[in-house]
């Protein structure tokens, strides 16, 4: 598939209008300038194909399901025919040798230039050996890819924060890409998995303008993580009324008030899934009628139970009887000695007599 | 350590030391108290109306003849941010749901803009509480460290709590966290500081009205 994507598209059978509309929408997404829309549009119609390498480290292949199906057929999925995606162990045909062999051709033709795709966490117990491929460490071959990537995307969770392989107890010594990769731009997009069209709209930033969003201090792009779940909910006019769901099932759940109660961690999420929502703007899962999870936050399995309200106790509380009994009995002991005190005092108490004052 | 690990310290360790802390010096002091014991007053009793410890517990929440006029700051302030505070802890819904996860007691909230200013009026009267404890010289002269302590410790949970609903200054994570972390260290302060008179309070107003209605005087 060779040329502009615009003729990719075409041939596709997607109109120069819906291409249009698409990047206005995706610019607006962006909360960048009207203008934006079509400068994106003509960029990424007539870009040429830069070449992507991904690199699958401790991962579920969740973020590659999500990027390549959840969407499909649409345009963010073929945003990737025009990106040449010259590594990616999910959808590539070649294996094994064959596979390597496009991986080094394409950092060698592309040094400095290509981009890097990472998901998954990667691993340094046991010197890395609890993740490898064709025999290599995946920190080894994190760190030679960084080293010729222009820039490093982090798709989803384990990639930015280290997500579920980092979770307590952290096995594998499981440790995000901005942990190894210093001097390169990194931009993580962070979910699990993460919104298809963020990591499109990150693509289009980069092809349109030649450099990567503005990011927040997560290193997360400010336009779909700058505000959070709790934010832009739908169903955030019932918390403010103090309408909460108390079940999954009751009365409330069914007239579509606040998860609060149950769990929901909205209000500490940075995430676009309120407003750009999931599969194709169907649904998304505060939508659904469950909680937000938090998914797209550093240490979200790690943060109490996903069923427990942000201002409810994250663990039980341990201390509490102990503390009670030991303040009681502090308490009747130094009653006691209080007690014995007066009595001692009553005891010494001498009387006085008027012929003791006259001495 | 990020914010969410922080909130969940606050959320999770953090919780349970102060309450450990509060329950363990609520439960001291209120023993060590109430065990103290008085002398029977052998005297007998006078009666005269209104002289009772209940009387007094009732009493002792209105101003005394002639002090609203000449400290209204005072009355009216300590009136606001008393009620205000009540109303935020007892009936802001994320603390009905703390309340109701470490008793299992559970009452509706009420909506969050108005908890909302309630905070605000409550900042408000407790702002110009200070000011005006250290605009007067006699009040000025009476505080000690324990009252410009006991201040900060009651306002800044009120303050965080507000400011993390409307987003202000820092990220609402860790807002929340800070705002749950200053209500931890209102738990610890509470029982070992004049804070604890949310416990003595009435149990001393029956006190001082029991023994001075024995002698027939109302207080």
């Amino acid at each position: 598939m060779q040329g502009p994507l615009i003729d990719t598209l075409a041939r596709r059978g997607v109109t120069r209008r819906t291409f249009l509309k698409y990047c206005a929408t995706l610019a607006s997404m962006m909360a960048l300038p009207p203008t934006a829309g079509r400068a994106m549009a003509e960029a990424m119609a007539a870009a040429r194909r830069p070449s992507v390498i991904w690199l699958p480290f401790q991962e579920c292949t969740g973020c590659t399901e999500s990027i390549t199906r959840s969407h499909s057929p649409t345009i963010e999925g073929m945003i990737f025919d025009m990106i040449s995606l010259d590594y990616q162990e999910t959808l590539m045909a070649a294996a094994g040798h064959q596979a390597e062999e496009a991986l080094h051709t394409a950092m060698k033709d592309n040094a400095g230039k290509y981009l890097l795709i990472v998901d998954g966490s990667i691993p340094l117990g046991q010197d890395g050996a609890y993740s490898c491929i064709g025999g290599r460490s995946n920190v080894d071959i994190l760190k030679e890819a960084a080293a010729g990537a222009a820039a490093v995307i982090a798709v989803g969770s384990c990639a930015s924060f280290g997500g579920i392989p980092k979770a307590n107890p952290n096995p594998t010594g499981a440790v995000s890409v901005s942990d190894l990769v210093k001097d390169k731009p990194i931009v993580n997009i962070p979910g699990c998995p993460p919104i298809p069209v963020v990591m499109t709209g990150v693509l289009a930033h980069y092809l349109t303008f030649g450099s990567l969003p503005e990011l927040d201090d997560k290193g997360r792009p400010k336009s779909f993580y700058g505000d959070t779940i709790h934010d832009r909910c739908y169903r955030r006019p019932f918390y403010d009324q103090g309408k909460f769901a108390k079940t999954f099932d009751d009365e409330g759940a069914r007239q579509g008030w606040c998860l609060f109660e149950l769990g929901c961690k909205g209000p500490v999420t940075h995430n676009a899934c309120a407003t750009v929502k999931w599969n194709g703007g169907t649904s998304w899962p505060v939508e659904s009628g469950h909680g937000c999870l938090g998914c797209s936050e550093p240490d979200f399995w790690d943060g109490g139970s996903f069923y427990k309200a942000l201002s409810a106790p994250a663990d039980p509380l341990k201390f509490a009887a102990a503390a009670a009994v030991v303040g009681a009995g502090a308490g009747v002991a130094v009653s006691v000695a209080n007690r014995v005190k007066k009595n001692t005092a009553k005891a010494m108490h001498e009387t006085t007599t008027l012929a003791d004052l006259e001495k | 350590m990020n914010d969410l690990q922080f909130l969940t310290w606050t959320r999770g360790p953090g919780l349970d030391i102060a309450v450990g802390i509060f329950l363990l010096g609520v439960l001291w002091r209120l023993i060590e108290i109430y065990t103290l014991g008085r002398k029977k007053d052998l005297a007998a009793p006078r009666h005269a109306a209104g002289a009772s410890g209940l009387h007094t517990v009732f009493r002792r929440s209105l101003p005394p003849p002639g002090m609203l006029k000449r400290s209204p700051v005072s009355y009216i302030g300590g009136y606001i941010f008393h009620i205000g505070l009540a109303i935020i802890v007892f009936l802001g819904a994320p603390h009905i749901l703390l309340i109701e996860n470490l008793v299992g007691l559970s009452w509706p909230a009420l909506p969050s803009q108005f908890i909302g200013l309630t905070a605000v009026v409550t900042m408000a009267a407790m702002v110009v509480m200070l000011a005006d404890r250290i605009n007067k010289p006699v009040k000025r002269f009476l505080s000690t460290f324990e009252d410009w302590f006991t201040w900060a410790v009651t306002f800044v949970p009120v303050l965080t709590g507000w400011m993390a609903t409307q987003h202000l200054l820092l990220p609402y994570t860790q807002m929340l966290a800070l705002h749950i972390l200053s209500a931890e260290v209102l738990l610890v302060v509470l029982p070992f500081s004049k804070l604890f008179h949310g416990f003595t309070l009435f149990g001393s107003r029956w006190y001082n009205g029991r023994v001075n209605g024995h002698k027939g005087v109302p207080v």
